[in-house]
């Protein structure tokens, strides 16, 4: 390998879960924040970011329960980054579903500019038949849905009305054809749980991010779901996403698999299109 | 940034155990896989805990087990045995595990329910300084939002590592587990002569966006840092990870030889 070679090695890689940071956002290094990432991707070698904004991340609405305005705002920013980097970040959308027809509209505007694919934190237990139009609407755009999730939720977390894995089965399965990507199993709570919860709903992936590097995670979420159902993702540590990929490649995996996890299964459930740049290599 | 982050030689791994956890199924902790492990990540040796002795009230047999365990493996994997302060007969069990030629001596004073300024931890602190060995200290096994519902004993706080250092007891403290804002508040808390007393293991400390481990060699230096993993409870791989991506400029820092 040479100097150049990225940590994460040559093959495609697709990161379903990353935020960027704006400059209404409250924090004064958003710009150094914004800019790491894409430093620490390309030293990965992350062909693609795909990220969300939330809102003002808490400075003039709560980041889980982000006011329309921030919505907004949060969502423009994002497609900014987008057009700044085309060559290697997606938008997701990140709406509040108890803004009811505010959000389908939001949706629609930013699928107009770009977004490919629909974020959800934790404004709404996701179970709640409040988000059945929300999810409607994704699934007339072909949106995958991200859903920000506590790994077993045991009782009330402050600061969010957190989903867990069993919650979001039950929405998955009112929706049994939108792709739904269970975040960050590394991202607090107990993902054995989840495992559980999800192991029988197919149209459930699980994002490999978070700070969590628990020894025996990554090999239990293989044995659950397979690995045509797990994405690779960092969210806010990127030196745990680098872990996890090398962990990836010493347990076992066929070439196929690793390639799974590292892009296909993402290229498969994100729009037509998504990702230019693998076009040639998903038709390898 | 070139491959050799990926593999280049590191001494010492002060935090690996041996053994289960209490609260999930670990794969594999024995140490016929830490020894491979290790060699398949370029680490030359290990301090090695036992980890289910951590949760036992008399660690003595814990500690046989440990050292039997590791006995085949003596080049590359050191016992770092157990030694509770308000046990009857600890100044004996630390003399012979001195005598056995340990390197270090792990305590968990907060599954002990000692609080900080507790005087049997500093007593013990003095007494490892005088055998010449290092004291461990672990800060969590698990993500304060993962624990069992039984598993309550809460984190190390920085208060214990500032009062026992504070002390004047004199031992050499390897912190491991420890969080950015913990790290600061022992090292900002400490004379400068007492700072040179602690190291920490940066096994809990983020990488790129937010680049806590390189503000944290920026501010108080890479040499207050040695290399721990935290192996069988975490990905071995997090600590390579975490210095590949450290900036170019702090890329060969050097860590600190507990």
């Amino acid at each position: 390998m040479s100097a150049t070679t990225p940590l994460g090695g040559t093959l495609p890689l697709i990161d379903v879960h990353a935020h960027f940071f704006q400059p209404e956002g409250g924090r004064a290094d958003w710009a150094t924040l914004n800019a790491r990432r894409l430093e620490g991707g390309a030293r990965i070698g992350i062909t693609y970011h795909v990220a969300s904004v939330l809102g003002s991340w808490g400075a003039t609405s709560p980041t889980y329960f982000q006011s329309p305005n921030d919505t907004v705002q949060g969502n423009d920013f994002m497609l900014v980054v987008q057009a700044d980097h085309e060559d290697c970040v997606r938008a997701y959308v990140a709406v509040n579903p108890n803004d009811g027809d505010f959000a389908l509209d939001e949706i629609d505007r930013c699928v107009a500019r770009g977004a490919v694919g629909l974020k959800l934190a934790a404004a709404r237990r996701c179970d709640d038949p409040l988000l059945d139009p929300v999810i409607e609407r994704a699934q007339l755009h072909g949106l995958p849905v991200l859903h920000h999730i506590w790994q077993h939720r045991r009782r009330h977390w402050p600061s969010q009305d957190i989903s867990d894995g069993a919650d979001l089965a039950t929405l998955a399965g009112r929706h049994p054809d939108v792709s739904f990507i269970l975040a960050h199993i590394g991202g607090g709570g107990d993902y054995q749980h989840t495992f559980a919860a999800v192991r029988d709903v197919p149209n459930i992936y699980l994002d490999l991010s978070g700070s969590g590097i628990d020894r025996g995670m990554l090999d239990d979420a293989l044995r659950a779901v397979g690995a045509q159902r797990l994405l690779w993702g960092a969210d806010i540590t990127l030196c745990t996403g680098l872990a996890k990929l090398w962990a990836l490649e010493v347990i076992g995996l066929s070439d196929g698999d690793l390639a799974d996890i590292r892009w296909r299964n993402a290229w498969r459930i994100f729009p037509s299109g998504a990702f230019p740049v693998l076009s040639e290599a998903a038709h390898a | 940034m070139p491959d050799e982050s990926r593999h280049a030689p590191v001494a010492l791994d002060v935090n690996t155990f041996i053994g289960g956890y209490p609260f999930r199924h670990i794969p594999h902790p024995e140490p016929e896989i830490l020894v491979r492990v290790l060699a398949r990540e370029g680490v030359a040796q290990a301090w090695v805990g036992h980890l289910p002795s951590a949760f036992h009230r008399d660690p003595s047999a814990g500690n046989a087990e440990l050292i039997a365990a590791l006995a085949p493996h003596a080049a590359v994997l050191r016992p770092a045995p157990i030694v509770r302060p308000d046990w009857p007969g600890w100044r004996d069990a630390l003399g012979a595990l001195v005598q056995a030629g340990v390197p270090a001596i792990r305590a968990y004073p907060q599954l002990w329910g000692m609080a900080a300024g507790d005087t049997r931890l500093q007593e013990l602190g003095a007494a490892c300084a005088r055998a010449g060995v290092a004291l461990v200290l672990t800060v969590r096994f698990e993500d304060l939002r993962q624990r069992h519902p039984l598993d309550v004993a809460g984190d190390l706080s920085a208060a214990h590592v500032r009062e026992l250092v504070r002390s004047g007891c004199g031992a050499r403290v390897v912190v491991t587990a420890a969080g950015r804002e913990f790290i600061e508040e022992v090292h900002w808390g400490l004379t400068p002569v007492e700072r040179a007393q602690v190291l920490f293991d940066f096994s809990w400390v983020w990488g790129p966006p937010s680049d806590e481990l390189a503000t944290l060699f920026r501010t108080i230096g890479s040499d207050r840092f040695v290399y721990g993993t935290m192996w069988p409870l975490r990905l071995t791989q997090g600590a390579r990870a975490n210095l590949a991506l450290l900036p170019e400029e702090l890329a060969r820092q050097p860590l600190a030889v507990p």
